[in-house]
């Protein structure tokens, strides 16, 4: 065996062999109204796909500027020729503007502090190999997207410390949590240099509070060799604009814009989740820090966004009358869908955190466990993967401290589909005391197809990783 | 862009705050001043000619047409927007079959078909820059070092060594047998570095080759899999200029190699090929780096890694389509062939008249021109960066210095020819032609009046330093190649 790198051999790309098995069994079994009304759902993938007809709307409507056209005239060669690293100004100054507008317009973004990446998986290693060396450490609320494991550490030496959070306060960042965290790096002899959150949060579904952000701003202001970062990714899927608090505002509403914090915090962003594009790679970072812009820019260059697509979004953001429109549609049809699945879900007994945003909910089954093991998460999530013929994600894939939670993802599927798989849930649960009783043998019996298909994992767990499906965890 | 203060690299990472890009190099000179005065034929005729970018602009008239007549290959189409939600929505890490299968049928075609290559191993990357820093990631850990031919593709330094902490040792290759590389000359840079108790992971090379512009005939490439082989090295062939061969027989793929080389004598998992469709068919925009590599763990490994920089998917749809249209593929080979052959010959004999020769070259986008008889001085390079002042601020043409690719011997420039329309190639020949005529015997005092000129250049180059400049590292098109606006400097570090 011929010696690659160690990147190359260890598993730091975040593979839980595992979690193979969701997928495994849905790659084999995809639900399809028609074809296989038996069928897996897939409630694992993060994807919204509630608007693609707004956006097709205006395809047609736009075919003109869409493609390789600009008044008219064509522009394939300068779009052909075009792999200036800054990007096109008509597109980042499109985009500024879109994430001011999803905030509110409560703070404005100066298109000048904005790296083009491919994609927020790019976009968040790229801000890594800025801000932390090898061995650095990055504090992360617990749970986190299981995507981090791999874009923040594998490729940077940069490691993860989380910082706990628990259900009894509906895991929000304590101060106290924070601290232990920073002593438990310290313990481990790792320099922290920065803590990064996710806000709105994956997989919660829950803006960031203002105490939270009061919180990390503080700690932030004290320390001040620490960044934050904030992956802003799903600011677009809350359903109530009012109550999402971006750290742009908490720099302006602070007066932090004249000290040195104003550098220390940068944003990630991303089309895949708000305008559900995840296939066109368009991620960005927006830092106050020349440094940072200056570096990153650079590094844009290993992954920089198609001048064709650019274009496209181009035309597509700077019409304003469109993406006020989509904002609006896109929060109300979110919000109707999330709550079909919480309603659903509640009458079945099953309750979900409460949230205010993205395509997804955190759904407590802490009931249905027959012991708080994680252990036996796996063998409820094994069940519904199986049984209910739902894949939906273990909290423990998320690192989260507890067992029994599990993100459900509402938005990458029609309302029958979503119906139906709230009807399989249902049945499984009614029929729970029945299977309680006979749950030992059925273990014995899932042991037995388990080891079968674990010998086919290792056949192709080169082949279908979790990151397969990109959106899978997000 | 210097980051003095101590406080700030704490804060930052060392990566962010060290000169490993490269993009701090004096090169910029040509390119603040081609941005300061660019050529237009009607707009400014007296305008420096930017001549520094290797670029493949002679066939792009082809691939447009085929996107008009092909609407449904587009999402943003009446025909095409049925399929916007599909695409939209798909960010599978191993890419669209049908895009890796027209990637693995045009990869052949433009090897003539003397190979096939298998969908399978086809990974996405952002560009070439991307698949180049991906096989790193992939064969070496910090540290580690790959041996290269010099001159190479000035921007390696970064692509392969700023993120992985990869070293690079360079093959000098030398006028003296026209820059060949020979397996001796890599074996003997190999003893050298495990002398110096360095650990060497693989020899990369570019063939044909940026910036020489030759290819490596097949008995070499032959002995050097061969080589690699018997001491377990890496071989990774960036064939990123596969196609743009116009001359002087067949290419000879590495891929060609490992098909015909008898078995005992090659360890395919070593064996990985690097491509994009950047230079052979002129779209750097649309960024498409492909990794292509024998081992099956190198494939699965640069396939997560190609989560960092996938292609768009709008754009695999519509290469899907392009590439997999064997007529106008075909057509393309060799429409695009004939017209690089044409444009190097005008270049060449053009050339010939200012008594000004080149390597023999019957590949890419530029030729490798001999100065060493205009140096003041044969062994320096200070009087190959002089030289270069005059050709910038007297000739008015942006080259690319042969230092800038490490090459080992002073006087040899890199200069382009198809990045620019008949005319202004026209026009550049012209004032070669009337420089060297007047100036014949006369260049050493021409040097010397120039010196002012250079230390002025100097100070502007400080100041320049300071100033809130933006540098591209990629050429900026603002908004249209029709109005010459802002157009940034642009960095002799590029490839494109």
């Amino acid at each position: 065996m011929v010696l690659l790198s160690r990147k190359a051999t260890c598993n730091s790309h975040g593979q839980d062999s595992s979690y193979f098995l969701g997928w495994e069994e849905y790659e084999k079994n995809p639900y399809d109204v028609i074809k296989n009304p038996q069928g897996i759902i897939q409630m694992g993938l993060a994807e919204n796909q509630l608007c693609f007809d707004l956006l097709e709307s205006w395809l047609e409507q736009n075919t003109d500027v869409a493609c390789f056209k600009r008044a008219g005239q064509s522009i394939f060669r300068e779009l052909a020729l075009f792999q200036d690293y800054h990007g096109l100004s008509s597109f980042k100054n499109a985009l500024a503007d879109f994430m001011s507008e999803n905030r509110g317009n409560r703070v404005s973004f100066d298109s000048n502090n904005l790296v083009l990446t491919a994609g927020a998986t790019s976009a968040n290693e790229t801000l890594m190999f800025c801000l932390a060396d090898p061995g650095d450490a990055f504090l992360l609320p617990t749970p986190y997207y299981p995507g981090f494991d791999r874009d923040l550490k594998w490729r940077t030496g940069v490691e993860i410390v989380p910082i706990q959070c628990s259900s009894t306060n509906g895991f929000c960042i304590t101060k106290l949590a924070l601290e232990e965290a920073y002593e438990q790096a310290k313990k481990l002899n790792l320099n922290v240099k920065g803590i990064l959150i996710t806000n709105p949060s994956n997989p919660l579904g829950t803006t960031t509070t203002q105490t939270e952000l009061n919180i990390l701003f503080d700690f932030i202001t004290k320390n001040k060799n620490i960044h934050l970062v904030s992956d802003e990714i799903y600011s677009g899927t809350i359903f109530n604009s009012s109550e999402f608090v971006s750290v742009m505002e908490i720099l302006k509403n602070n007066q932090l814009e004249n000290t040195d914090v104003l550098n220390r915090v940068h944003i990630v962003y991303s089309l895949s989740k708000d305008l559900g594009l995840p296939g066109f790679r368009v991620g960005a970072i927006y830092s106050n820090d020349k440094d940072v812009i200056s570096a990153a820019t650079k590094m844009s260059s290993f992954g920089l966004v198609s001048s064709q697509t650019q274009h496209l979004l181009s035309s597509l953001l700077s019409d304003k009358k469109f993406t006020e429109n989509y904002l609006r549609e896109n929060q109300k049809r979110l919000k109707n869908r999330q709550r079909k699945l919480v309603l659903g879900l509640e009458a079945i007994g099953i309750k979900c955190l409460k949230s205010n945003a993205g395509l997804f909910c955190w759904v407590d089954m802490r009931p249905l466990l027959s012991s708080k093991t994680f252990e036996a998460e796996k063998d409820l999530w094994k069940k519904i993967v199986y049984e209910v013929k739902l894949n939906i994600s273990p909290g423990s894939s998320c690192h989260c401290e507890e067992p029994g939670w599990f993100r459900v993802c509402f938005a990458n599927m029609s309302e029958e589909t979503l119906k139906l798989a709230l009807k399989r849930l249902k049945k499984f649960v009614d029929d729970g005391n029945s299977k309680r009783s006979c749950q030992k043998s059925e273990s014995q019996k899932l042991k037995g197809s388990r080891k079968k298909t674990m010998s086919n994992v290792s056949n192709w767990v080169f082949r279908l990783s979790f990151h397969d499906r990109e959106a899978e965890e997000r | 862009m210097g980051f003095p203060t101590k406080n700030k690299g704490a804060i930052l990472s060392r990566i962010a705050t060290n000169d490993q890009h490269g993009e701090n190099s004096e090169y910029f000179d040509g390119w603040k001043a081609y941005d300061k005065d660019p050529f237009h034929l009607s707009r400014n005729p007296h305008g420096i000619i930017q001549m520094g970018l290797a670029e493949n602009q002679l066939c792009l008239d082809l691939i447009k047409d085929w996107v008009k007549e092909n609407p449904k290959a587009s999402i943003c189409t009446l025909e095409g927007v049925h399929q916007f939600s599909d695409i939209a929505n798909f960010q599978d890490y191993h890419g669209l079959k049908k895009f890796r299968q027209a990637i693995a049928n045009f990869m052949g075609k433009a090897r003539g078909g003397r190979v096939t290559f298998d969908p399978e191993r086809v990974v996405m990357s952002g560009g070439a820059t991307g698949a180049n820093e991906t096989i790193m990631f992939c064969l070496a850990d910090p540290g580690d070092v790959f041996l290269i031919p010099s001159p190479y593709y000035a921007a390696f330094d970064r692509d392969l060594r700023w993120r992985t902490g990869v070293e690079i040792i360079p093959v000098p290759c030398s006028s003296s047998n026209n820059f060949k590389l020979t397996v001796e000359a890599v074996d003997w840079a190999y003893k050298k570095a495990q002398e110096s108790n360095k650990k060497v992971k693989g020899l990369i090379l570019t063939n044909p080759s940026n910036p020489l512009g030759t290819m490596l005939d097949k008995d070499t490439l032959t002995n050097l899999v061969r080589f690699v082989t018997r001491k377990n090295i890496h071989l990774v062939v960036d064939e990123i200029y596969a196609a743009t061969v116009f001359a002087g027989g067949d290419f000879v793929s590495v891929a060609e190699v490992v098909n015909d080389v008898d078995i005992s004598e090659v360890n395919v998992d070593l064996i990985h090929i690097v491509y994009s469709l950047s230079k052979d068919m002129g779209l750097p925009g649309f960024r498409v780096g492909i990794v292509y590599s024998y081992n099956d763990s190198v494939v699965s490994c640069a396939r997560k890694m190609s989560s960092f920089g996938l292609v768009s998917s709008q754009t695999q749809l519509m290469l899907a389509s392009m590439l997999s249209d064997d007529r106008f593929v075909d057509n393309f080979l060799m429409e695009s062939s004939r017209r690089l052959g044409i444009r190097h010959k005008v270049f060449t004999t053009g050339l010939e008249k200012a008594d000004i020769s080149c390597l023999t070259s019957n590949a890419g986008l530029f030729a490798w021109m001999d100065l060493r008889h205009l140096l003041r001085d044969r062994n320096s390079f200070e009087s190959e960066i002089e030289l270069w002042h005059i050709i910038i601020d007297k000739v008015k043409l942006n080259v690319s210095p042969g230092s800038s690719f490490r090459c080992t011997e002073p006087g040899w420039f890199r200069v382009c020819f198809a990045n620019m329309d008949d005319d202004t190639l026209h026009v550049a020949l012209g004032r070669i032609q009337d420089f060297v005529s007047k100036n014949n015997n006369k260049i050493v005092e021409q040097i010397s009046e120039n010196d002012q000129v250079i230390q002025n250049n100097n100070a502007k180059k400080q100041n320049w330093r300071q100033s809130n400049l933006r540098l591209s590292f990629r050429r900026l098109y603002e908004d249209g190649l029709s109005s010459p606006g802002i157009m940034s400097p642009h960095s002799p570090l590029l490839r494109a």
